[in-house]
């Protein structure tokens, strides 16, 4: 039954899963508690304009990806931010408009392009090690930003207002942060797609936060429920023959689901005196 | 009479919001010790006002004066308490991380808190009596007891002048009584502000009070101090005073 792992695509998708699920546990928990899923969406979907572009000009579409994702991150950032339209709108139409991109910049492309549906869905059994690098080298910018600005992000997350008082430079702060994301949503192109990623990163965050208040504990559970849910759907994926990234995501879903049910159960049972 | 040090100066002071005078020729000064209380309805100004003090909004015309300084450099030396309202409740943070944000201006960009600042961190939350809480997670905590950790940021960088805005806001009489008592305290060592639309908010403990709807009347103490405790108070509005803790009356402005 194991002997799967002897496989080098399989070894390389496990490998895969776990660093994607650094980057996204730990991005994932600042996503949830700084309330920018929305805006995470707009950003991995508008850097569909850059796998399109990928494409065009005949590199890679991760790479044009990574360049997209961040003008889009830079782009969301400061539009919603200095334009006087409502937040979510700009999100709206900046989001549209990078899919639009893609959409022409493959039609563009001469001859047929393969593998378009693993960049929108995810197939993580195809990573070569190329791309492996590619995500390492990521996953320890991500890791060192992090790190060296941890408790920036922490006050901007938590009160913009008071961190501008204090003399930080929200605004950039914020921005770097939207970049950060961005280069995780490269990360996870390969393990659940561009537009399955949204739920990596809210999905391992937000159950990680019912067992916590602590930012980095919160951060180190997220990679642990995301390394589950990786591994658990992908070995799903490999015996029932589904599509591997959509997989990840229901796995995901389902264990979100039933820990929560499971909890408000034992709650109103063991406090049932607690108004709810 | 030898008057303190002079903490904050506005001279001949204008602001526009939207094109909107927002403070129109403001004139005042804070000294060393002075706890002071403006008041004001919504929309007069004292946002504005804050703001310029922190550094966040320049004046169109006059000059504001920071410890001696332009308030940007003096930013280090204020600590800001803000409205409640403004934090998510479920904000995955404790109140020791919380603290300790206030000492940025002095840790800086990139750096780690120093063994110094979580002493200074650890000083200010015992110092308004949270000490015991410093693992909870903030949102669990009530409403007075969240506004005695904001004060501790504030301490935490030891300032010079504490600016509150709506302190007493959503926290009951009781409460109220409590943390001017700590405000109180805390005056023997700085100057303080406190800044209000609600006049129930502003007790005996305050020293002088100035009105603000664009233009600031300043309410010297002397008037005050023969006033009964509750009755009409008139600065741009009608309200009447009710509570626990003893509200002071003013007289109309000339």
């Amino acid at each position: 039954m194991f002997d799967i792992f002897g496989y080098q695509f399989m070894q390389n998708a496990l490998l895969a899963g776990l660093l994607a699920s650094i980057a996204c546990g730990i991005i994932g928990a600042y996503v949830v508690s700084k309330k920018i899923v929305f805006i995470s969406g707009g950003i991995a979907h508008a850097s569909f304009g850059g796998i399109g572009l990928g494409y065009f000009l005949g590199i890679s579409p991760v790479l044009g990806a990574t360049g997209f994702g961040l003008l889009s991150a830079i782009a969301m950032g400061l539009t919603t931010r200095r334009i006087k339209l409502p937040e979510d709108t700009v999100i709206g139409i900046l989001w549209a408009a990078g899919m639009a991109l893609g959409a022409i910049f493959i039609g563009l492309t001469p001859g047929y392009t393969t593998d378009l549906f693993s960049y929108l869905f995810g197939n993580i059994l195809t990573v070569p090690d190329s791309e492996l690098l590619l995500i390492l080298i990521l996953d320890v910018v991500i890791l060192g930003v992090v790190a060296l600005l941890y408790k920036e992000f922490l006050a901007v997350s938590f009160d913009e207002e008071y961190s501008t008082v204090i003399g930080m430079p929200t605004e950039k702060i914020y921005l770097t942060m939207l970049c950060l994301i961005a280069l995780t949503i490269v990360v996870m192109i390969r393990v659940v797609g561009i537009i399955l990623v949204i739920a990596l990163l809210t999905i391992p965050a937000s159950l990680a936060r019912q067992f916590t208040h602590d930012m980095k504990k919160m951060m180190a559970l997220s990679v642990l429920f995301s390394v589950i849910f990786t591994f658990t759907g992908l070995m799903l994926s490999y015996w029932l023959d589904l599509a591997s990234g959509a997989t990840i995501i229901i796995t995901g879903v389902v264990i979100f689901t039933l820990v929560i049910a499971i909890r408000k159960l034992i709650s109103s049972r063991g406090l049932p005196s607690k108004k709810m | 009479m030898v008057k303190e040090k002079e903490i904050v100066k506005f001279k001949n002071v204008w602001a526009y919001y939207n094109h909107h005078p927002a403070l129109q020729d403001i004139n005042f000064s804070i000294h060393e010790n002075d706890f002071l209380g403006i008041i004001g309805p919504n929309g007069g100004g004292k946002t504005t006002l804050l703001k310029i003090m922190l550094c966040l909004l320049k004046p169109r015309r006059g000059t504001v004066t920071v410890l001696g300084k332009n308030p940007c450099e003096s930013r280090s030396q204020i600590g800001y308490v803000p409205q409640k309202s403004y934090f998510d409740k479920n904000f995955p943070i404790d109140v020791w991380q919380v603290t300790l944000m206030g000492l940025y201006s002095q840790t800086g960009i990139f750096r780690r808190y120093s063994r110094e600042d979580k002493k200074k961190a650890e000083e200010a939350l015992e110092r308004v009596s949270m000490l015991e809480y410093k693992n909870r997670q903030i949102g669990e905590l009530s409403g007075g007891q969240q506004k005695r950790v904001f004060i501790a940021r504030a301490l935490a960088s030891d300032p010079k002048l504490l600016l509150l805005d709506e302190p007493m806001e959503s926290v009951d009489p009781k409460v109220q009584g409590e943390l001017y008592e700590l405000l109180k305290e805390l005056q023997r060592e700085m100057a303080i502000v406190l800044v209000s639309h609600d006049v129930t908010a502003i007790s005996i403990y305050v020293d002088e009070i100035a009105c603000l709807n664009q233009t600031l009347v300043y309410h010297g103490t002397k008037e005050i101090s023969d006033e009964v405790l509750e009755g009409t108070y008139q600065c741009p509005i009608h309200l009447i005073a009710h509570g626990t803790v003893p509200h002071r009356v003013l007289k109309e402005h000339e």
